[in-house]
């Protein structure tokens, strides 16, 4: 008989053991989710991510190492981007009466966003390469990471920091819509969108397929705007 | 089902192949997606095909961004040195993004 040790020392140099576990994370954190009542507080990404993490920490393993089994679901992102497009498709005849409304919450709501989060960030002297991290951190992970590098910040940084801003975006914006007395589904998604990209995206489709089609839309919508302005802002403004 | 993910993997290829040979600064999903939105206006009974398996997709979103989030491990230290300047931008600017972008779309948008 093999020791545990070496069995474990085996599957955890696998891809198929990390691959495993992220489902498994995933499925507990939706357990949690259902057992809290489906509560923002329990955001099925941020419970799995401190699973996955307090597991790669106990047992030393390098990030490489889980991606190495994580990156079969990850490459699945892409696919599910494009697949955006059939709820959106799905509410054309919304999109083409509110076009305008649309695109004008699309360029305020993320100015806002990377104009607020640069000024917070560096009024609390955050680092010049920090700041620049957190700049396009209301876009979709995979254009965050394509701006963060073209404007000089820290890619994987980025992602975290796109990751977090997305966890909290989903969670704080049911309270903030009721507090506004915001209930349509259209403007709601929009918001999420904007805001808290494909997490808040993940959210508005539990919430209402029409809500998610829309967040799906802002998200697209801003993360294009955000990819071709923020770099030449910066540029402007003499800050790259 | 795999006649849907066969049409989102050829749209991403599309996709990916505009974004690199015209040198745009947006991924290749994102146009993928807008290709798709284009095609599904021009064939308008494909998206009832499609709707299952995509839905069924977009229902599990969030799984598809853990192991990108599980990169902060890597990032600890930075965070941890700096918490305060990343929290208190993520908190502020999120709940004003979220406020504005409501504000604006409810402001602007035509009655249904």
């Amino acid at each position: 008989m093999v020791p545990l040790n070496t069995i474990w020392v085996y599957l955890a140099g696998s891809p198929l053991l990390w691959l495993t576990a992220t489902l498994l994370a995933y499925r507990i954190a939706g357990i949690v989710y259902v057992k809290t009542g489906n509560s923002p507080l329990a955001n099925p990404v941020a419970v799995s991510v401190a699973i996955l993490v307090l597991i790669l920490y106990i047992s030393n393993t390098p990030y490489a190492t889980y991606f190495h089994g994580a990156q079969f679901v990850h490459l699945l992102l892409g696919p599910a981007t494009v697949a955006l497009a059939i709820p959106l498709y799905q509410q054309i005849g919304k999109l083409r009466r509110n076009w305008f409304a649309l695109l004008a919450g699309s360029l305020v709501g993320g100015t806002v966003a990377i104009g607020s989060a640069m000024l917070i960030a560096w009024a609390l002297g955050a680092s010049p390469l920090t700041i620049l991290s957190i700049a396009p951190k209301s876009v979709t992970t995979p254009i965050a990471m394509g701006i963060s590098e073209k404007i000089g910040g820290i890619p994987t940084l980025t992602a975290v920091i796109v990751m977090l801003t997305g966890i909290f975006g989903a969670g704080i914006a049911q309270y903030i819509f009721r507090w506004m007395r915001v209930t349509d589904e259209s403007t709601c998604g929009f918001a999420f969108g904007v805001a808290a990209h494909g997490v808040g995206t993940a959210r508005a489709f539990q919430l209402s397929e029409g809500m998610g089609a829309f967040s799906g839309l802002a998200m697209g919508m801003t993360g294009i705007l955000t990819a071709i302005l923020l770099p030449i802002v910066l540029k402007l403004i003499g800050m790259i | 089902m795999l006649n849907t993910i066969l049409t989102l993997l050829i749209f991403q290829t599309f996709g990916e192949g505009l974004v690199y040979a015209l040198g745009l600064p947006v991924p290749g999903p994102v146009i993928g997606m807008l290709l798709l939105l284009l095609y599904l206006i021009w064939k308008k009974d494909l998206a009832v095909k499609l709707a299952p398996t995509s839905s069924k997709l977009l229902s599990h979103m969030s799984l598809l961004f853990i192991p990108a989030s599980v990169g902060i491990i890597v990032h600890l230290h930075r965070i941890v040195n700096e918490w305060i300047p990343i929290a208190v931008a993520l908190v502020i600017s999120t709940t004003l993004s979220i406020m504005v972008t409501a504000a604006v779309v409810r402001k602007l948008k035509k009655a249904d």
